[in-house]
């Protein structure tokens, strides 16, 4: 029950996008057609839950053993940059298919700082592996669920005729905003 | 010296990282709720920013070309460190606002940016002087969307009550944030379009 309520936290509750605030560039930058934001969701949710077990066993066998806790950022994006480049390549070699689905993808998500994020809250939330592991599943749920329903609303808005000052960014914000605000609405639900 | 006042004033209006680049949108949205919080985070992102600048652009003949990005990227996570280090010891206030977003300066894509476009090209005092201009620029933005979150949200100003009744909550929930920063780049697009044009 746990566990079910993190991932409804995750998703609806604490968006990692709409509430806050992590992962904004990716959440803007594909969010023009559906199938980029499905690939980029996918990659997101693969990524980060495997980028959280790796960094929490890091922080917990290496670094606090050693005392070594402030070299925590400088550790992680490290280990983030090169666990996205290993990946790649075993998924070159052994699944074309996917690496087709998903390899675009991959170099952009080192610089997706909702993966650092969720690799830093774990550790301050002191939860332990299958926490942490939970946690990375429900919050890049939330966030490929809030990118995919963008898009579908941006896609919507190019056939609209809309003043031409609030054309490309300011409207994606504007959207944002209003889809932000329809998810204050699940506040609440889970502590 | 037109060049040296062009690179110095660049980052306010014309190459706004905030509002004409969209880059760094997290820290943008995130910790502005109040203007005291975008001054801080604006000065913590610029100290980075013109470090690495300065440091990328003396070790640039240094790095092979093949490993310049993770370079780059453990020269700006030192930075961090010692900024996160910094405040943490001597504003704890602001380090609790802050929060999650200083570890994030790491991955904040104006300073990667700068350091890819500008000084890994060139020479140590116009990468300087680079960094000082779009961190300004960045402080600027930060601030003014602080102010205007603060002022409609609380209905006060760098903690100065402006009015004494209630003010429009939304403002200082995560939906304002959007809300705000839209206007505010369509804004500075018709600014930017007046005075630069064509």
């Amino acid at each position: 029950m746990e566990y079910v309520l993190m991932i409804v936290a995750g998703v609806f509750v604490n968006n990692i996008v709409l509430n806050r605030f992590l992962g904004i560039c990716p959440f803007l930058g594909v969010s023009n057609k559906l199938e980029n934001a499905i690939g980029m969701s996918a990659a997101v949710v693969f990524v980060m839950t495997l980028a959280t077990s790796v960094t929490y066993l890091v922080y917990k066998y290496v670094l606090e053993p050693n005392g070594l806790g402030f070299m925590q950022t400088i550790t992680y994006i490290l280990v983030i940059a090169a666990l996205v480049q290993v990946v790649e390549i075993i998924l070159k070699k052994t699944s074309p298919a996917l690496y087709q689905a998903l390899g675009v993808y991959l170099p952009l998500i080192t610089t997706n700082c909702a993966i650092l994020a969720v690799a830093i809250l774990v550790v301050q939330k002191n939860y332990n592996l299958v926490q942490s592991i939970v946690y990375a599943i429900a919050t890049s749920l939330g966030f490929g669920f809030a990118l995919i329903v963008f898009t579908g609303i941006r896609e919507q808005l190019d056939l609209c005729n809309i003043p031409k000052g609030m054309k490309g960014v300011p409207l994606s914000l504007l959207t944002a905003g209003l889809l932000s605000l329809a998810f204050m609405g699940f506040a609440g639900i889970v502590k | 010296m037109n060049k040296f006042f062009d690179n110095l004033t660049k980052g306010i209006l014309k190459e706004n990282p905030t509002f004409i680049t969209i880059l760094g949108m997290c820290p943008t949205l995130g910790v502005t709720t109040l203007a005291a919080n975008g001054i801080g985070m604006g000065l913590a992102t610029t100290f980075v920013l013109i470090m690495s600048n300065v440091f990328i652009a003396i070790l640039k003949n240094l790095i092979p070309d093949k490993v310049r990005i993770p370079a780059y990227i453990v020269i700006i996570a030192t930075f961090v460190t010692i900024v996160d280090l910094v405040i943490a010891g001597y504003f704890p206030a602001l380090y609790a606002q802050l929060g999650i977003f200083i570890p994030l300066i790491v991955v904040n894509c104006i300073i990667l940016g700068r350091a890819e476009a500008y000084a890994a090209k060139n020479n140590v005092l116009d990468s300087l002087i680079d960094g000082v201009s779009m961190g300004a620029g960045l402080t600027l933005a930060l601030t003014l969307i602080g102010a205007i979150r603060e002022v409609l949200g609380t209905g006060a100003i760098f903690g100065h009550k402006l009015i004494a009744s209630d003010a429009i909550l939304i403002f200082v929930l995560p939906p304002g944030a959007f809300i705000v920063l839209a206007y505010v780049i369509a804004l500075v697009n018709k600014i930017n379009k007046a005075i630069y044009k064509g």
